[in-house]
């Protein structure tokens, strides 16, 4: 699973237990205990059932997208993040950047299980007025710190603030979300020899590979892979982990929080995840980056999630 | 040949001194007052009063004199390296943090590779990024990979920005604090080096959005920005000796336009001139005829800008003459005017 064992002596580790509505911080001995593991599959449960119950409202929407990256979702808001729910611009938070601006519907879902956005308000995704527009915008949204879309953003703005927190004696810490069409773009790879130069131990990026881009595969479209090599290559502390094992991410964001530090190497933790994860109907589903869910599915596809959901947590 | 018969040093001496190309070429005219790295300086003193103010380069610190903040203040200093979607992209991550980052580049790698960046990172959220582009319109020989002649015309159109086409150094000395207290993106065409001194001799001050008049007169009015109203000033000196009396009027923010000001000065009998180191597309002249259109008045504006075509190669004072912006072709091109 990691590819990458260093030990940091020089760690600076956040010791305030600030996060109000989500658990505590880590610590460095955390352990992925089973208490951890179902709260944080619990948490991915309601992320991808609200997902569904957002997709059907507007008939479409990346809800393939949303389903896959729950768990990576859940874990980096229910376990990772410091954050006050109800002052979501508090200046000691960490900040969680989406740079892929259409998987907002997946982080409105996880805005909602971490207490920021109403869970009532989900159903206004994509409409007229929404604070929840289609593609996430900082402007529009408690708790998004930027405005994705335009892909190979997220990573330079998370440079930024990196440096911008840093220089201001913040323990604050940065996390990019990004996906592996991302790696497309030029300058995600900018910003990555950047925050390895100016050395941004603060840095974390997570990088959802779905394996899958608006025009097809992947390895179809510009063939991104060796992922985890060029990565170690640009200088970061580099884990590999399937996205969709939620033991296995809160174990690798222990190892990258642990490496955390003022200054030292950019942690990045690629997600190896499904399109469609927890929804058989999907999951088998030809992959496309809009996923067709005819009317009568969404039903369908809710009573999947419960059952595969509850199959797994009664096992 | 004809110097065949010549020893080949006899023929070297003599030919003609080329005129030379070079990157960064001063348009001071010779003995004419001038400041150094007054951009640099203003930063200093800017960030001396301001602590949140922090600089960037993408590789050009020490071509937008951005290396003078670097020396006074290594520690607010952020080298990006020849990467310009990172330079604008960690310009707007680092003013989301609550500083106020002045990042330099030059103007063709801001406006044409940077252009997405600059816009959803720092214009869209209206965060206080300013950014520094050097060799703004003509001001060097190197040709079209370096001479930003259409940047005010690309960034005209992102909204939130400020844009400032700074005349001298008196302009930029002035400006820096002001980018810097103003809320929101802006653009400074960075004049760098031993840049000239001209504005003090007309009792002026820079206001952030607005004109000022510099000189009157009965016959023409001047509307010019950046560079290009030294040679407005000089211009209107010398069309005195054809008893041509003119006005200049300095527009150094050209968005948002001072549209008040300029109108007022245009809206007469005389005739109306606009002056930019700018492709006649989408600058000064188009802001100043939407402005008079808009507003209704029936008036012929003439434009001394550059042309709009990728420009030649060579020395600047050529270039600058081939293209209408030395002073004797602007007086010229009054005279024909005036007929």
């Amino acid at each position: 699973m990691t590819t990458t064992h260093e030990t940091n002596t020089e760690q600076v580790m956040p010791t305030d237990t600030v996060q109000d509505a989500a658990p505590q911080g880590q610590t460095l001995q955390t352990a992925v205990t089973p208490e951890r593991v179902d709260k944080i599959s619990a948490a991915a449960y309601r992320i991808r059932h609200h997902a569904l119950n957002m997709g059907e409202v507007q008939g479409q929407g990346y809800v393939g997208q949303a389903l896959g990256a729950a768990d990576m979702l859940a874990t980096v808001y229910g376990d990772q993040l410091r954050f006050r729910a109800e002052d979501p611009h508090w200046e000691a938070r960490d900040r969680f950047l989406l740079s892929t601006g259409h998987y907002a519907i997946g982080h409105y879902a996880a805005l909602a299980e971490a207490g920021i956005v109403p869970v009532e308000e989900l159903e206004t995704y994509g409409s007229d007025d929404s604070r929840l527009p289609m593609s996430g915008m900082s402007t529009y949204t408690p708790g998004m710190e930027i405005s994705g879309g335009s892909l190979g953003h997220g990573l330079t703005i998370a440079v930024g603030m990196a440096l911008g927190l840093r220089y201001q004696g913040s323990s604050a810490r940065v996390f990019n979300f990004l996906s592996d069409g991302e790696l497309d773009e030029g300058s995600t790879w900018e910003a990555a020899m950047g925050a390895h130069h100016h050395q941004l131990g603060n840095l974390t990026a997570m990088v959802d590979i779905n394996a899958l881009q608006a025009d097809g595969k992947t390895d179809t479209v510009l063939r991104t892979e060796p992922v985890t090599e060029k990565w170690e290559a640009f200088g970061w502390y580099t884990q590999r982990v399937d996205g969709n094992d939620v033991g296995a991410l809160l174990a690798a964001f222990d190892n990258a929080a642990a490496q955390a530090a003022a200054v030292g190497r950019p942690s990045v933790i690629l997600c190896d995840t499904k399109v469609g994860r927890g929804v058989p109907l999907l999951e088998n589903r030809e992959k496309a980056h809009f996923m067709r869910i005819e009317e009568n599915e969404w039903q369908i596809c809710r009573e999947q999630l419960t059952a595969g959901y509850e199959g797994k947590a009664s096992a | 040949m004809s110097t065949t018969t010549e020893a080949p040093d006899t023929a070297a001496a003599a030919k003609p001194k080329l005129k030379t190309s070079a990157m960064i070429a001063s348009f001071a005219d010779p003995g004419q007052k001038t400041s150094n790295a007054p951009f640099g300086h203003a930063l200093v003193k800017a960030a001396q009063e301001n602590d949140k103010i922090v600089g960037l380069t993408a590789d050009l610190g020490k071509y937008t004199d951005m290396h003078i903040f670097a020396k006074a203040f290594p520690e607010r200093f952020f080298q990006m390296g020849m990467a310009e979607q990172l330079l604008f992209g960690a310009a707007a991550g680092l003013a989301e943090t609550g500083l106020v980052p002045f990042a330099s580049t030059y103007s063709v790698f801001a406006a044409r590779r940077a252009y997405d960046f600059l816009c959803l990172d720092a214009a869209e959220p209206n965060l206080n990024v300013n950014i520094v582009g050097g060799l703004p319109g003509l001001t060097t020989g190197y040709g079209p990979s370096h001479q930003a002649t259409e940047d005010m015309a690309i960034f005209r159109g992102m909204p939130n920005l400020t844009i400032v086409d700074p005349c001298d150094s008196i302009d930029i000395e002035q400006a820096v604090p002001q980018l810097a207290a103003s809320e929101g993106p802006t653009y400074l065409r960075l004049l760098r080096g031993n840049v000239p001194t001209v504005l003090d001799e007309y009792g002026y001050t820079f206001e952030l959005g607005k004109a000022k008049v510099l000189r009157g007169g009965n016959d023409v009015v001047f509307i010019s920005s950046g560079l290009m109203t030294m040679r407005a000033l000089q211009a209107a000196k010398a069309l005195e000796a054809h008893n041509v009396d003119v006005a200049v009027v300095h527009t150094p923010t050209i968005k948002p336009f001072d549209a008040e000001t300029v109108l007022k000065e245009i809206n007469t009998d005389r005739l109306a001139v606009t002056l930019e180191n700018h492709s006649v597309v989408g600058g000064l002249f188009e802001t100043v005829a939407s402005a008079v259109v808009a507003a209704g008045v029936g008036k012929r504006v003439v434009p001394v800008a550059l042309p709009d075509q990728f420009l030649d190669a060579g020395a600047l004072p050529t270039l600058h003459d081939r293209y209408g912006l030395a002073v004797d072709r602007i007086v010229a091109k009054v005279l024909a005017e005036l007929g």
